[in-house]
């Protein structure tokens, strides 16, 4: 056959393909199963995390016998690729498509916006396992959007607090600048300056740039009794190792949101012993619950659990209350929601309910780095719930 | 900002720049001396610093060495791998237009970034560098500078001469020269157009290669690094004028300076400065900085 | 040649007129999207297929575009489609005049890094300053009417809209490519040079290309607005301007059909490549599929998608089919 006629057969194939694939949803119609939209970054950046929080969403799952409600579980997966301009498109994908029943994502604050607001239209449950704008429990709150992580400001809040306890009144804050740096500052700023210390400099570089060196100079040139500081993923590597490398680590007490220091140990070495992180879940809980968590994680994945692979598996359990409450109907949105809105979560971080706005109430505890652990020292903040501000519900 | 801080943001911006130029000269060699533009440059940079990461082990396992031991390993590699990519693929390019060669390397970055999901997974991780030059120099009473970060620098500053050097007093830099000026007619002279792209190329890869497993230490390993590192290489070349080694250094350091005393003058702007320094050289003069040579 | 080129974008409209009957929904939202992102590419090609001038910052015009439209809709009611819809094309026209009259003293690369600087100068206003609402992004309080008419916030509407919106850019494109205007556009992207010794000024032309690309850049931004409801500073970021460059080029530069074919077949691929159905696990990794397909598109055909009927037809009929094609086939630009 000659080159130009297969080139034109496989053209035509490919287009009636194209074609027959746009109006085909991902899986074939027959039981009633409970199909799970999972929206979550499967290439880019965040893509590890995205992994985690499929893995510990369906860990529950499995543990269910695979069914939530009495219903069997499918799944259906789209990459989001943290792209908040692909992210409506990505979300009406799941729903009129493929015609998902819940949608849990995402790990992207934009692209959870996107989510949030097909959610307040077509009313799709939505539960968030991570992405942590303030909004999305915010003005963006609605009674069918849950989360089962945080909001960008707990965390800085539970931290500022230590910070103000240990007794620092000049604190130097560093971050990118883009709305969880903001917010997460935001949330320290509220809470260290309530109890009595300053923030006398807040640093800022633009997403995603990662040369610290200018405001490493700067911080020393400040001299302030501590810094806080949030980064994540790369970034957070490389600015612990380049705060030690300028020797400001042994001068200068550094603190930080627990994503500076979570699926980050490895990669950071010896330069992140000794920081106090505030997150949401540590690596040492040694409680019952955790521990058997962690050990099924390490058994069903051969990895070890984050605190993403906690919040997917949250975000199942939040699934199934609300599933078991509307035995299986997932019509009875106001039956679904009050349920899980009462409930309390039996997580492996320890035991939490929701807000008003849905937005989990939780302990956040301060760890330090150790042995490529984030130990637990103490509970920073007790059931820390995020003010909701802007929520009309 | 007192002076020993000024002093201190001049070695940081100095240090920065030279980085630059390190990353930045593959593509000044490829774009400038051969035409081809090569949007992969900044997968070849990540590919880099991901066999720094991946290397290390087998390197220590199979030969017992460290650092330069992967070093060398990875240069050869990676003198390989832009052999191979030559031969395959860019050698169709350069009779195509700019454009062609636009779409051809974006479809490579995006080939590339996923091999590296299936090979080497999506984690973030980190490189340390030898022993002997994980050290630091105290700079004032808080401060300390380290080690590497000035064998970084270095070794861009021997990188650029040995690249000067070459291009200017070698027959081979003069043959280089004249084959993008002119292939036609170096061809008809008797020199071997192809194996001189194909070396030229291979070169390009390996800085590139080279400045990824180099810089890896210091800039740590993930994924979508070679995407942000894109850009501001494109900006450097441009704006020291495509095909001038002399352009993209002076570039590289104009960047740095701008970048370091940005993020601590103007931090409101910090992140447009760059920007808008190219458009208003590129509006000075439109050809870049220096002519090609 | 000419009748079947015709044929084929008479025939591509019909489709497209009737697609809402036969899919569903998310059919009708897909081919929505695709035609928003074809009004796009048909801005780019004008700059880059027809007057040779390769921009790599038209994210900045529709992403001004859609920021306007969130922007300047008041909070209480639906806008009026009739100073809305002219308000936000202006705007992006109007960025589109001072990047232009800046950046057309270089040329070549230099011309292409320029417009690319410019971009990123409006994605950081976006992103860093109050006035783009956040790094997340800002809703769209209401979509916007035509008194009683229309109602853009009803899908239906929105396709339909659209595509009478892609068929007046496609109109208007064709027949300013054939008016004396488009001719000098043609004569400066095949020799500017000779042009100017001719007596001939090609700055205005030139500008005025790149206004009117960025005001139909900005007529796709305001679209895309409208049809999602939130904007973001990530629809100015380079990312989106590649995008757009490597639809007309898959397509096909220098005719107005490869943009529209480009679009198509950039969001279909991704589509494909994406599609569990197909694929199953392997779907998350579907940047592989997309980029080989990428490269095998530039491997075997040289002029994009839409010499794939020239090329069939001449190795059929025994006649070699180069790179560039025939000089008639230039010169008869559509």
């Amino acid at each position: 056959m000659s080159p130009s006629r297969r080139t034109l057969i496989s053209t035509a194939v490919a287009a009636l393909t194209l074609s027959a694939v746009v109006i085909l949803p991902a899986q074939a119609q027959g039981l009633p199963k409970l199909k799970v939209g999972l929206m979550l970054p499967y290439t880019g950046t965040y893509a590890a995390l995205g992994n985690a929080i499929e893995n510990g969403f369906r860990l529950h799952v499995t543990e269910q016998g695979g069914k939530l409600g009495g219903r069997e579980v499918e799944y259906v997966k789209v990459d989001d690729e943290s792209d908040p301009s692909k992210a409506t498109d990505n979300v009406n994908k799941l729903v009129k498509r493929d015609n998902v029943d819940v949608l849990i994502g995402s790990v992207h604050s934009g692209v959870a916006m996107a989510m949030a607001k097909v959610a307040r239209d077509t009313g799709t449950i939505l539960i968030v396992p991570n992405a942590g704008a303030d909004a999305v429990t915010g003005p963006m709150c609605a009674p069918n959007i849950f989360r089962s992580s945080f909001s960008n400001w707990q965390p800085g809040y539970a931290m500022g607090e230590v910070v103000a306890k240990k007794g620092h009144k000049k604190v130097v804050t560093i971050t990118w600048k883009y709305a969880a740096g903001d917010e997460s500052v935001k949330g320290f700023k509220e809470s260290f300056e309530k109890g009595g210390g300053t923030v006398v400099k807040e640093l800022s570089l633009p997403f995603p740039n990662v040369e610290f060196q200018a405001l490493l100079t700067e911080i020393a040139a400040a001299k302030p009794d501590a810094v806080y500081t949030f980064f994540a993923g790369g970034g957070a590597v490389k600015f612990v190792k380049d705060y030690a490398a300028a020797g400001l680590k042994k001068s200068i007490p550094l603190y930080a949101s627990g994503f500076l220091t979570d699926g980050t140990l490895d990669a950071q070495g010896a330069d992140a012993n000794g920081l106090f992180t505030a997150l949401h879940y540590a690596d040492s809980l040694n409680t019952p619950r955790d521990n058997a968590f962690r050990l099924a994680y390490a058994k069903t994945y051969k990895l070890q659990p984050d605190v993403y692979a906690v919040q997917g598996y949250d975000a199942a359990q939040m699934l199934g209350i609300g599933m078991a409450a509307v035995k299986g109907d997932i019509s009875k949105k106001s039956e679904f929601s009050a349920a899980v809105e009462k409930a309390k979560i039996d997580s492996p971080r320890g035991a939490f309910t929701l807000s008003k706005s849905h937005n989990p109430v939780q302990d956040f505890y301060l760890r330090q780095v150790g042995d490529k652990e984030n130990k637990l020292v103490s509970i920073a903040s007790k059931a820390l719930a995020d003010p909701a501000r802007g929520c009309k519900m | 900002m007192d002076f020993t801080t000024f002093l201190i943001q001049c070695l940081n911006a100095l240090q920065y720049g030279l980085l630059l130029f390190l990353v930045a000269s593959g593509l000044t060699l490829i774009f400038g001396i051969m035409g081809v533009i090569n949007l992969a440059h900044g997968s070849f940079y990540m590919i880099g610093a991901y066999m720094a990461y991946a290397l290390a082990p087998i390197v220590g396992s199979t030969f017992g060495g460290g650092f330069f031991a992967t070093l060398v390993v990875g240069l050869v590699l990676a003198v390989l791998l832009g052999y191979v990519l030559e031969w395959a693929f860019f050698s169709f390019l350069y009779e195509r237009d700019h454009l062609q060669q636009v779409l051809m390397t974006y479809g490579l970055i995006l080939v590339f970034e996923e091999l590296r999901s299936l090979l080497v997974g999506d984690d973030v991780h980190g490189v340390q560098p030898p022993d002997f030059l994980s050290g630091t120099l105290p700079l004032g009473e808080l401060m300390t500078y380290p080690v590497y970060r000035l064998f970084m620098s270095g070794v861009c500053l021997v990188l650029a001469l040995a690249m000067y050097f070459v291009f200017t007093r070698t027959r081979l830099g003069m043959m280089i020269r004249a084959g993008s000026t002119n292939r036609e007619m170096v061809q008809s002279l008797g020199i071997d157009i192809k194996f001189l792209y194909r070396v030229v190329f291979a070169a390009g890869v390996a800085i590139a290669v080279f400045a990824g497993m180099i810089a890896a230490p210091v800039s740590s390993v993930y994924p979508g690094m070679g995407n942000t590192v894109l850009i501001i290489c494109f900006v450097v070349v441009v704006i020291g004028g495509i095909g001038s080694i002399r352009g993209a250094l002076l570039a590289a350091l104009l960047i740095g300076v701008v970048d370091t005393f940005g993020k601590v003058l103007l931090p409101q702007a910090s992140g447009v400065l760059v920007y808008v320094l190219m458009a208003l050289i590129l509006l000075w003069k439109p050809d870049g900085l220096f002519k090609a040579g | 040649m000419k009748s079947s080129k015709f044929l084929f974008v008479v025939a591509a409209f019909l489709v497209l007129a009737v697609w809402p009957l036969m899919a569903g929904q998310y059919g009708v939202d897909l081919v929505a999207k695709i035609m928003v992102f074809a009004i796009f590419a048909l801005s780019l090609e004008l700059l880059v297929g027809s007057t040779g001038l390769v921009c790599f910052g038209q994210a900045a015009f529709f992403g001004i575009g859609a920021y306007a439209t969130v922007l300047l809709t008041p909070q209480d009611g639906a806008p009026s489609l009739l100073w809305l819809l002219p308000a936000c094309v202006l705007l992006a026209a109007l960025y589109a005049l001072v990047v232009g009259a800046l950046s057309l003293r270089t040329k070549g690369v230099y011309f292409i890094m320029v417009t690319l600087a410019f971009a990123q100068m409006a994605y950081y206003v976006v992103h860093d300053t109050p006035l783009g609402g956040g790094t997340d992004g800002i809703y769209l309080t209401s979509k916007p009417v035509l008194g009683t008419l229309l109602d853009l916030d009803k899908p239906q509407a929105f396709y339909g809209f659209t595509l009478a919106c892609l068929a007046g850019v496609f109109v208007f494109l064709t027949l300013l490519l054939r008016s004396r205007f488009g001719r000098a556009l043609a004569g400066i992207r095949v020799n500017e040079q000779r042009m100017r010794a001719t007596g001939f000024s090609t700055y205005p032309y030139k500008l005025a290309a790149f206004v009117i690309s960025g005001g139909i850049a900005g007529l796709a931004g305001f679209l895309f607005a409208v049809k999602d409801g939130f904007v973001n500073p990530e629809l100015i970021s380079w990312h989106l301007s590649g995008e757009v460059l490597i639809m007309i080029i898959l397509g096909g530069l220098g005719h107005l059909r490869g943009a529209l074919i480009g679009a198509f077949a950039f969001a279909l691929l991704q589509e494909f490549f994406k599609s569990e159905a197909i694929f199953g696990e392997f779907a998350k990794h579907w940047h592989l599929g997309l980029g080989l397909s990428i490269i095998a598109c530039v491997a075997l055909l040289p002029r994009g998608l839409v010499g794939v009927p020239g090329q069939v037809a001449a190795r059929l009929s025994g006649r070699p089919s180069g790179a560039r094609g025939t000089a008639a086939e230039e010169a008869s630009n559509e």
